[in-house]
């Protein structure tokens, strides 16, 4: 992270020093300040008002996963352009190109390790938090709909049978939309049990026991 | 790969080393600061099973066959 120390007779004068050297401005920096006294001066007939800033370019979480994607990216010698979606949650990645196969892997998994690798590699230093989110050619989207289908369906199936469902092991993230297609509806309720990575959605009539 | 140079704080001090050997097999192998191991295992090894995912990727691009991504002592 690029930061300098600067002094001025002011915050704001010793702040405005370090901008002009750094050449960003204000909302993309962040400001401690260091020292802030009041020195007596030349035999204590005046003060010299002394503060000491440090600022530091805050760099942007989306800007910085996306420059680290697009060099995995070349590491695999895939050619793609990337796209940068802020929502209020979670930012996510979009990577477009032919032949992108090989960033998706067996049921996601290439995917998943580089959307974790990311979402590290962005976050380190942040101080907020943001969740990444990496989708090759709208792969995640789709993904995500086959798991609200079939959540929908397998639903209908236990209100219907009485019976309760036991999915397929699934990550924590496709859990997720499985609890959450469900969450509103009347007559089932979702629960997940066993241990990672074979932990399961269970689909019951009833709420869990225990 | 430098991808691991991204994860640790002290990227200067990592290595990667390859050793091609028969049938199409690779060894990557990455030495990295001892401060930083931690950071490149991850917790329950997260980080370096990610890792290896991502470089096998690679390794089906190349049409290499076997790849092997291991931590230097």
């Amino acid at each position: 992270m690029r930061s300098v120390e600067k002094t001025g007779r002011t915050k704001e004068e010793a702040v405005r020093a370090a901008l002009k050297e750094l050449g960003v401005g204000l909302d993309e920096v962040k400001v401690e300040v260091l020292e802030n006294e009041n020195r007596s001066g030349f035999l204590g007939m005046f003060q010299v008002k002394q503060v000491r800033v440090r600022v530091s370019v805050v760099e942007d979480v989306g800007k910085v996963a996306a420059r680290f994607l697009r060099e995995i990216l070349v590491g695999l010698g895939v050619a793609a352009r990337v796209e940068i979606l802020r929502r209020p949650d979670q930012i996510v990645l979009n990577v477009n190109g032919a032949d992108l196969g090989v960033l998706i892997g067996r049921h996601g998994q290439t995917l998943d390790a580089i959307q974790f690798l990311v979402g590290l590699v962005a976050n380190r230093g942040a101080e907020e938090k943001k969740r990444i989110v990496i989708d090759v050619q709208g792969y995640r989207r789709r993904h995500e709909e086959s798991l609200r289908r079939l959540a929908l369906r397998m639903a209908e199936r236990v209100r219907h049978e009485r019976k309760k469902a036991v999915l397929a092991p699934m990550n924590p993230a496709d859990r997720r939309i499985i609890h959450l297609t469900l969450q509103g509806q009347k007559e089932v309720f979702t629960y997940s049990e066993g241990q990672e990575p074979f932990r399961r959605v269970v689909i019951s009539p009833q709420e869990k026991a225990e | 790969m430098t991808i691991a140079r991204a994860l640790v704080d002290l990227p200067e001090a990592v290595e990667v080393r390859t050793v091609e050997g028969p049938h199409g097999r690779v060894l990557y192998e990455i030495k990295v600061d001892e401060r930083d191991v931690g950071k490149i295992i991850g917790r329950q090894g997260r980080v370096i099973n990610a890792i290896r995912t991502v470089a096998k990727a690679r390794a089906l691009r190349d049409g290499k066959k076997k790849i092997t991504v291991e931590l230097a002592e």
